[in-house]
């Protein structure tokens, strides 16, 4: 494989069950060594288009490629070049996490003589040097997560995909395992994760954002933040879900949605839109204890981009 | 697609590790034969002996007790009440205290010894139809041999034909002597169903398969490297049993033990493909079971010849029997285990054997996707 190449390439890529269409027609092209992030709600048709990109699913129609390997015609070389971890938790509960980290090794082929120290690498990497022999099913989560990523990468893959890596996670935890991730792109990795945690998003090089099975925007972090133009308002009042109620329909206002314990309105005007919210809130008999104006968080571009995508997020 | 020993024998170790850790499997696959052949050699017995037997002697002669006496020394049957009045009988037999009554008509000794023939009744509870059906043939051999006895009273004569009858295999005619081998074959089919519904549905269940279809790891060796474990336990188990059945029941083993064991191996690598093709195409653990025991299981208990005779099933069902495999198998074991046969008198049951094998490990590779659907 050459630097030239891509390490990831989607081309039109769609999967129908039935009469679903759960990946419509998504192109993108992913850099060696590139994180690569999916963002957007569950049945958004990330999983999807990753067992199809991992050699899992075949395509409805479209064509990719992996590591430079066709994913319709050459799955087998695709998955001795991949690291995959799923969804689900998924190593064998009633092994310990030696012998999970020797299954895996032997599912991969690894030669005799890298063996230990692979096994040596994924316990370092899995904090659970000096606990070999621990029954997998009694660690907790985030070890079990971080074992899982080892076992995933024991053959050194070139291209790695993380299909909601986290989720469950500590927040500790999840900082911890992307941590790690950071080793693995700095040896050269590419990564390809899914999330539904905008924070995570953050990490990425390049995020892809789906919606409905769509691809609606694909750009940094940065500069998808920047594509949302409209004024962004936070509100802290002493009921959110009866603002968000409240403002929902005002003349002015676009869209208005929980964050955190604060309410974000985006709004054409912001001076008219304000007058506005002021008086709808005194009129409802709610408390306005702030307003600013806020830059857009992940979260805000993605409501953003499902807006101009003219559509409302599965969920 | 390369074939990797390594990867075969790595999933089977990971099996062994697994069930090992698994109380469940563990007794399914070494307690349970145990119980079946406990329950199936001790408990369970088609011999029919010591038929409860109450007599109504109407006669009451020296005659008519010496006739009795005839019932009592064939050992079939045995004799617990004696009847004043036929109103009685109704009652037993009802009750189920008695399967047979013996009447005696009053002038039973005075018609024999005016040499005119008499009818003596036999009353049987046909609610046992089995038991019934022998209880008869066996009275009535008892009063054709006590007749013709006294018919001769005494002299030697020479009736032209007679028959001078020897079982051969079965020499006491023990039903625990079919019983043993049959159950070989049921007990290699409960191991497959096992691993089916246990192993397999199991990697789905939890997710494992997704992961496993993420490796390089192909079909054959997933499919194979879970065969392996299973087929070792299934020759344990079958040494098991006819140890057990040699030892403790007295089963005669007089064929090539070499040529029961290959024929096994196949036997059960056969079952085991096919329990796999069933949990691969059912997909869903619980229907996984119920088809696994539906398909093989309960043929091999009620359609292979091990509980009911092929020649009293039903015509339909007779046609049927030739697609299980356990019919062809039980011949196999009880060939070997009793008429002591060789492969040259197993020749057509060993070439099917090694055909089930060849097509349930073909049916299981085929249908076994690592592809996921969703």
């Amino acid at each position: 494989m050459t630097q030239a190449v891509p390490a990831v390439v989607a081309e039109s890529l769609t999967r129908v069950f039935g009469d679903f269409v759960a990946v419509d027609r998504v192109s993108f092209e992913v850099a060696t060594g590139e994180i690569f992030g999916f963002l957007g709600p569950n049945g958004a048709g990330k999983t999807t288009t990753i067992k199809m990109l991992a050699g899992l699913l075949l395509p409805s129609s479209g064509r990719g490629s992996v590591a430079g390997f066709d994913i319709a015609t050459q799955s087998d070389e695709i998955k001795r070049n991949i690291g995959y971890m799923s969804q689900l938790f998924s190593l064998y509960g009633d092994l310990t996490v030696a012998e999970n980290i020797a299954f895996f090794s032997g599912m991969y082929s690894l030669p005799r003589l890298r063996r230990a120290e692979r096994r040596d690498w994924a316990l370092e990497v899995a904090g659970l040097a000096g606990q070999a022999d621990r029954i997998t099913r009694d660690l907790p989560l985030g070890f079990k997560q971080r074992l899982a990523l080892g076992c995933a990468v024991l053959h050194e893959p070139s291209v790695l995909f993380l299909d909601e890596p986290t989720s469950g996670v500590d927040p500790l935890s999840r900082r911890r395992f992307w941590e790690l991730i950071d080793t693995l792109t700095e040896a050269g990795t590419t990564v390809f994760v899914s999330t539904h945690y905008m924070e995570e998003a953050e990490y990425c090089d390049r995020l892809a954002l789906m919606n409905r099975g769509k691809l609606i925007a694909l750009d940094t972090p940065a500069r998808l933040r920047a594509n949302v133009r409209e004024p962004l308002l936070e509100l802290q009042t002493n009921d959110g879900p009866k603002t968000v109620e409240a403002l929902r329909d005002l003349p002015g206002v676009l869209e208005a949605a929980m964050f955190g314990r604060a309410v974000h309105v985006a709004v054409t005007d912001r001076t008219r839109a304000e007058r506005s919210i002021r008086s709808r809130l005194t009129e409802r008999g709610l408390l306005l204890q702030s307003l600013q104006e806020v830059a857009p968080s992940l979260e805000d571009t993605f409501v953003a981009e499902v807006r101009a995508a003219g559509g409302a997020p599965v969920d | 697609m390369a074939f990797d020993v390594f990867r075969l024998l790595a999933i089977a170790r990971k099996e062994l590790l697994q069930l090992r850790r698994d109380v469940r499997s563990l007794i399914l696959a070494f307690l349970l034969p145990l119980l079946l052949l406990a329950l199936f050699g001790y408990a369970i017995s088609w011999d029919v002996s010591d038929i409860r037997t109450a007599v109504l002697d109407q006669d009451r002669s020296a005659t008519s007790r010496a006739f009795v006496d005839a019932y009592r020394a064939s050992g079939y049957f045995s004799v617990r009440q004696d009847l004043e009045r036929s109103s009685e009988i109704d009652a037993l037999l009802t009750r189920g205290s008695v399967q047979m009554v013996l009447v005696i008509p009053p002038d039973f000794s005075e018609r024999l010894g005016a040499n005119r023939p008499v009818a003596v009744q036999a009353l049987v509870d046909g609610s046992d139809a089995n038991t019934a059906t022998i209880a008869l043939a066996y009275a009535r051999a008892i009063t054709r041999d006590y007749a013709l006895e006294t018919q001769l009273q005494g002299r030697l004569l020479q009736p032209p034909i007679t028959t001078d009858s020897r079982v051969w295999y079965n020499e006491e005619l023990l039903s625990r002597n079919m019983i043993v081998p049959g159950l070989i074959a049921v007990i290699m089919m409960i191991v497959a169903a096992m691993l089916t519904s246990l192993t397999i549905a199991r990697e789905w269940e939890r997710g494992t398969m997704e992961q496993l279809a993420a490796t390089p790891v192909t079909r054959s060796e997933v499919v194979l490297g879970k065969l392996l474990p299973y087929v070792v336990i299934g020759l344990i188990d079958v040494v098991m049993c006819a140890v057990l059945g040699v030892w403790l029941f007295d089963v005669p083993l007089r064929g090539s033990v070499l040529l029961l064991m290959t024929l096994s191996t196949a036997y059960i690598i056969g079952s085991l493909g096919l329990g796999i093709f069933i949990s691969a195409a059912a997909r869903s653990q619980l229907l996984a079971t119920q088809l696994a025991m539906l398909t093989t299981f309960l043929p091999a208990f009620l359609l292979s010849g091990f509980m009911y005779a092929i020649d009293v099933l039903p015509k339909g069902l007779q046609m049927v029997t030739y697609l299980v495999p356990a019919r062809y198998f039980l011949v196999v074991t009880r060939g070997i285990f009793l008429k002591g046969v060789g492969a040259d008198v197993l020749r057509v049951q060993g070439l099917l054997m090694i055909a089930f094998a060849i097509i349930g490990i073909a049916l299981a590779i085929h249908f076994f996707r690592k592809e996921l659907r969703t």
